[in-house]
């Protein structure tokens, strides 16, 4: 059996769960058995059949008040416990801040190897060995998880949401819990809505130091809008102040994998670099042409980032009105 | 209070990546290692703790080779009072925590410390692994905490914001970069690290669960098609007819 964690938002799954769902669900079918897709907190069973669509089998709701809350312990505990009843042998989850905070965990509990930052199907020629990045996207590291029970983090935006057409049924069960998987208090959640979140966005249009000041970013958020993009910087542009240190990517930084990577300004440093290289297309816009990005990069434009700039929101809004 | 600072010995970010032994080992020729940043800025937030709480005492651990003692001293440089070695090439993330959990739990700490993850391996699994180990809460992500007697607030990155949340200790967290600003050790500190006790253990068995069998570098890109600046505009239609990414 192949366990995956559909992570929601209220209720709402975002697309590094289906992605998750669909990557277990693939799994499942080369491995001949089924796909169950846990689901935390009080949902909405007739949205949970709906990952029946993207590949699972089966959903396994646990309903409680107590899990609309995100905490590590009791998630864990949730997810290793559906495994357990399950017979899981692979237990999917996207690798988000809160994957990041249960897989450990998980682990621990069921004695079972685990690997984050997962970027490939697993490969059973010779024991189970799955691609993941090291170096912060500088290289590629095969590991084979030699545990009967395997974990495995998988990369959010490498993996398609593919449609299986299923109909999944969703069986509402409970879980023991332990009084101490509740310890922490949760005082207040804040997400910014209607912004694309960084690392799940496709396009990300992002600014460096040759945008002079933060004054400078209106154009910049003005281009990410037109294209729906999320906006990021660079480290320099974080600690000046300019930008807030979430928008902040490189090897320090968030490491991203969009479809779309616009560099404006960025001189494209090694350790930039390390965070974005994975992104399928790469733009880099700066003055100086001998600037490391244009090494990395498949289009560039060697010229002033405020010259460049009102030409190509002009033509970003002229496609999204002949698209619309 | 005890706190524990869990340091990972990586490869500066300038490193240049490549492999060696088939593509099995990380070339470490002429590179030069460091304390991983985010272990840096935990140890950072862990000494202003420290500071605060007359009678605290902050001790790093690594899972390592002697060849990672230049950066355990340099955080005893930085203030930390004591540090630990585990002699062992740290073989996986398992391998690393149960370790780690090991000596945690024979000293007893209020408050362990790791970085958000190495930047080498980027696992970001050795907190969360300890944490299960010792029963204790996990907070990952923190970007800032405050401790009041026997208890932390703290405020961490979720995914699209942040959460606020308080928790008792015992406590692991990870640290996220803005918690701290790291410190630059002094000649006073550098001194006293020298006669500083750094305590070498040998490592319990624990047979490694995830070992990695090869490196791969990513393949290079085929090369930059420039666009002239003056009809910077062609990009869009580039990326919606050709790249067929918008």
């Amino acid at each position: 059996m192949i366990v995956v964690f559909a992570e929601n938002i209220n209720g709402n799954f975002k697309k590094s769960t289906l992605e998750a769902v669909s990557y277990a669900a693939n799994l499942a079918q080369s491995n001949s058995t089924s796909c169950v897709a846990v689901v935390l907190g009080n949902t909405d069973d007739s949205k949970n059949a709906e990952l029946g669509k993207y590949g699972a089998d089966k959903v396994v709701s646990i309903k409680s008040d107590k899990l609309n809350e995100f905490r590590a312990e009791s998630y864990a505990t949730a997810i290793a416990s559906v495994a357990s009843q399950q017979n899981a042998t692979i237990i999917v989850l996207s690798n988000t801040s809160s994957g990041k905070s249960i897989s450990g965990r998980i682990a621990a509990k069921l004695n079972a190897g685990v690997v984050s930052g997962v970027v490939s199907l697993p490969n059973t020629s010779n024991g189970f060995v799955v691609r993941k990045t090291v170096f912060s996207g500088k290289a590629f590291a095969d590991v084979n998880i030699t545990t009967p029970i395997k974990i495995l983090a998988i990369t959010p935006n490498t993996f398609d949401v593919k449609e299986f057409g299923k109909t999944a049924s969703v069986e509402n069960v409970e879980v023991t819990f332990n009084e101490k998987d509740f310890a922490t208090t949760i005082e207040n959640v804040s997400r910014v809505t209607g912004k694309i979140s960084l690392t799940e966005a496709e396009l990300v249009v992002s600014g460096g130091r040759g945008m002079k000041g933060p004054e400078n970013w209106g154009i910049i958020e003005e281009l990410a809008s037109v294209l729906g993009a999320a906006t990021a910087c660079s480290k320099p542009v974080s600690d000046m102040d300019w930008r807030p240190h979430s928008e902040h990517v490189g090897q320090t930084g968030i490491t991203i994998k969009p479809n779309l990577y616009i560099a404006i300004g960025i001189s494209g440093a090694i350790q930039h670099l390390a965070g974005v290289s994975s992104s399928k297309v790469i733009v880099a816009i700066n003055k100086d042409p001998e600037a490391p990005f244009f090494k990395a990069a498949d289009y560039g434009i060697v010229g002033d980032a405020f010259d460049v700039l009102p030409k190509i929101l002009e033509a970003a809004k002229k496609l999204k009105s002949a698209t619309a | 209070m005890k706190i524990l600072v869990c340091i990972s010995n990586v490869p500066d970010t300038t490193a240049k990546v490549s492999f060696n032994d088939n593509n099995t080992k990380f070339n470490s020729a002429g590179v030069q290692f460091i304390i991983n940043p985010y272990d840096e800025v935990a140890l950072t937030k862990a000494l202003e703790i420290a500071e605060q709480n007359a009678g605290s005492t902050v001790t790093v651990i690594n899972v390592g080779l002697s060849d990672a003692e230049p950066s355990i001293r340099k955080a005893l440089a930085i203030g930390a009072n004591d540090a630990v070695r585990i002699n062992a090439e740290p073989i996986d993330a398992f391998f690393v925590a149960e370790q780690i959990a090991k000596y945690a739990k024979d000293n007893g700490f209020d408050l362990i410390f790791t970085g958000r993850e190495s930047i080498d391996y980027n696992g970001g699994l050795v907190g969360n692994i300890v944490a299960e180990m010792l029963e204790m809460p996990s907070i990952n992500l923190i970007t800032s905490i405050q401790i009041d007697s026997n208890n932390a607030t703290m405020e961490r990155d979720i995914d699209g914001g942040k959460e606020k949340l308080s928790c008792a200790l015992p406590l692991v967290v990870s640290a996220q970069q803005e918690l701290a600003e790291p410190r630059i050790p002094n000649m006073r500190g550098i001194m006293a690290a020298r006669t500083k006790p750094l305590t070498v253990i040998e490592p319990s068995t624990v047979n490694a669960s995830t070992p990695t069998i090869n490196f791969e570098l990513p393949k290079p890109k085929a090369g930059v098609k420039l666009i002239p600046a003056e009809q910077a505009e062609q990009l869009i239609d580039l990326l919606h007819n050709e790249a067929r990414v918008i």
